[in-house]
């Protein structure tokens, strides 16, 4: 599915700035994969997301995706493969549109826009029904202007405008990490849903270990810009934060936990 | 000073409101859907003008078919714009002045000299007048009016479609609307091209209305285009949806030229105008800013929430 060989990417090149964010990066995904990715803070982790999205370009190697090679695509041409929801729950939803109106926008991600009506009837009854789903109280402020919702009710909102029509890839960067902890919650078993019944392929990065250990069926971990560890199906069912913790100072030899993810 | 000619004056006042408003529209696309404060303006609205006095006087071309051209002109300025910003990264801003001050230029060029009067030849306003027997501002007034109502109508229309809903967006929330598959770059290109589009046009027929086309007839364009959608916004704010909104630049513009009617009646000199449209501007940037930092003062209290 999605095949990352050798990326690189150095920002500030030639300045004291100067960062190795991805250090040779090579991975591998299967269809279906649910990976969560953890790490410390410039781990690179969600760089590795930004890459894929084509947010910067890369250096170095190749990013091919379903067949695809995608490494030097312009990021809103990569927005046809790809479903992002980001950490900030305002970067996700058009704050001055309509709650349909954004809905309509994420249906025709990555389809050429023409002068056909921008939202059509049928449309807005499906909107009733997926929206009645999220269960946030929205089927009935479909002609609402999203900046009157909650961060959560944004977030979930934005989910749901990511996989509308299915990505073959989907980028969730800590997407729950503004949120409170019973919102983040309810966002977090609404993406576990989501994934599981469109059969999506997903990355997710979060700073919580219990929620790495507990969703998807594969986990890798990031220090310094290189993958350092990468576990999957039963043995990533079996581990335990102590387990990472331990991993984490194996490999790399460091301090690995700041208190965010100690306390989390 | 008589009733009569007061009247006239507010009149003939109305009028031009609604001939700059097409400007005003324009302006209201970068300003408010694109959220770009676009400079070019000054500078498309005397290429408007002056390109259609060029055709009509010196070519002898059909007035309508000059105003055509006088909008493509606008749209050629937008898109020189669009390039600069889009696809060298230079602020919006800075790109503006760039093309407007480089268009002062290109204007004079295109006029041969600094003005250009139209005093025998026929503008669209000219036949209707012959054929109606109204009198030429009130000929303006109307055709322009007419002008108007079909360019919102095709805003609106335009705005409620795919492109348009990603222009929109994209005026809203870059990131997002990238993330959803929409070259950015290119949605900006066209809101660009349009204002542009519809300024050159406004500064085409306002050049037939008053019957000369001036090197510096889009001095301060920018800052009209600004105060009359501020006073739209606060004459019409009330009303939410789009079409009304596109309205309220059009009555903001009316109203704007009415009030400089009324001062220049009183007395004040002209010259003094562009002062008092820009204190018009500041203060409606001014005020919501003001009256938020009061609020917050007032509702501080020291005791906590029992006190307050």
């Amino acid at each position: 599915m999605l095949k990352i060989s050798n990326v690189s990417k150095t920002f500030n090149i030639g300045t004291i700035n100067e960062k190795k964010a991805l250090r040779n990066i090579s991975l591998h995904l299967e269809p279906e994969d649910f990976v969560t990715i953890i790490g410390g803070n410039g781990a690179g982790k969600s760089t590795m997301l930004n890459m894929i999205a084509g947010v910067y370009p890369i250096d170095s190697g190749v990013i091919n995706l379903d067949g695809v090679n995608i490494s030097r695509l312009p990021e809103y041409a990569r927005a046809k493969y790809l479903g992002r929801v980001f950490q900030d729950p305002m970067r996700g939803t058009a704050a001055d549109m309509e709650i349909q109106e954004n809905l309509a926008l994420a249906l025709r991600r990555g389809q050429s826009r023409g002068l056909r009506w921008g939202i059509s009837a049928e449309e807005k009854e499906q909107y009733k029904k997926l929206l009645t789903r999220l269960d946030l109280g929205l089927e009935n402020r479909l002609s609402s202007k999203v900046g009157l919702l909650s961060g959560g009710q944004r977030q979930a909102l934005t989910l749901l405008m990511a996989t509308l029509k299915k990505p073959k890839l989907l980028l969730l960067d800590e997407h729950t990490a503004a949120l409170d902890p019973k919102t983040a919650k309810k966002v977090l078993d609404l993406t576990e849903e989501i994934i599981t019944e469109n059969h999506l392929t997903a990355l997710m990065v979060t700073h919580n270990m219990k929620d790495a250990i507990r969703l998807g069926n594969r986990l890798i971990m990031m220090n310094d810009g290189e993958i350092i560890y990468d576990v999957r199906g039963e043995e990533k069912s079996r581990l335990e934060v102590s387990d990472l913790l331990e991993k984490f100072e194996q490999a790399s030899g460091g301090e690995f936990a700041n208190d965010r993810m100690l306390l989390s | 000073m008589n009733i009569g000619g007061i009247l006239l004056a507010l009149q003939g006042a109305a009028s031009q409101g609604i001939l700059w408003g097409v400007l005003v529209l324009g302006v209201y696309i970068t300003y408010k859907i694109l959220d770009i404060a676009d400079l070019t303006v000054d500078g498309s609205f005397a290429l408007g003008g002056c390109v259609c006095a060029t055709l009509v006087v010196t070519h002898g071309m059909n007035p309508v078919l000059a105003l055509v051209i006088a909008t493509l002109a606008g749209m050629i300025a937008g898109a020189v714009t669009g390039l600069l910003h889009t696809a060298f990264d230079i602020p919006a801003i800075l790109a503006g002045i760039l093309t407007q001050i480089a268009l002062w230029s290109i204007n004079l060029r295109i006029m041969g000299k600094s003005n250009i009067p139209l005093l025998k030849t026929e503008t669209i306003f000219s036949g209707f007048v012959e054929a109606t027997g109204l009198k030429s501002s009130q000929a303006s007034g109307l055709i322009g009016l007419i002008i108007a109502v079909v360019i919102i109508i095709a805003l609106y229309w335009f705005f409620g479609t795919e492109i348009g809903s990603a222009l929109r967006a994209t005026g809203n929330n870059e990131d997002m609307i990238r993330a959803l598959g929409v070259n950015t770059k290119m949605t900006k290109m066209i809101a660009l091209m349009l204002s542009n589009g519809l300024v050159g046009l406004s500064g085409g027929l306002v050049c037939q209305s008053q019957k000369y086309a001036d090197i510096g007839m889009g001095t301060g364009a920018i800052v009209i285009g600004l105060a009359a959608i501020v006073i739209g916004d606060v004459l019409m704010g009330r009303f939410r949806s789009f079409g009304s909104r596109l309205a309220s630049a059009i009555v903001g513009s009316v109203v704007y030229f009415l009030i400089r009617a009324v001062v220049l009646q009183l007395g004040m000199d002209a010259n003094d105008m562009k002062l008092l449209s820009a204190i018009i501007v500041a203060l409606a940037l001014c005020i919501p800013v003001s009256l938020n930092k009061y609020r917050a003062k007032r509702a501080y209290s020291e005791g906590g929430e029992k006190n307050a």
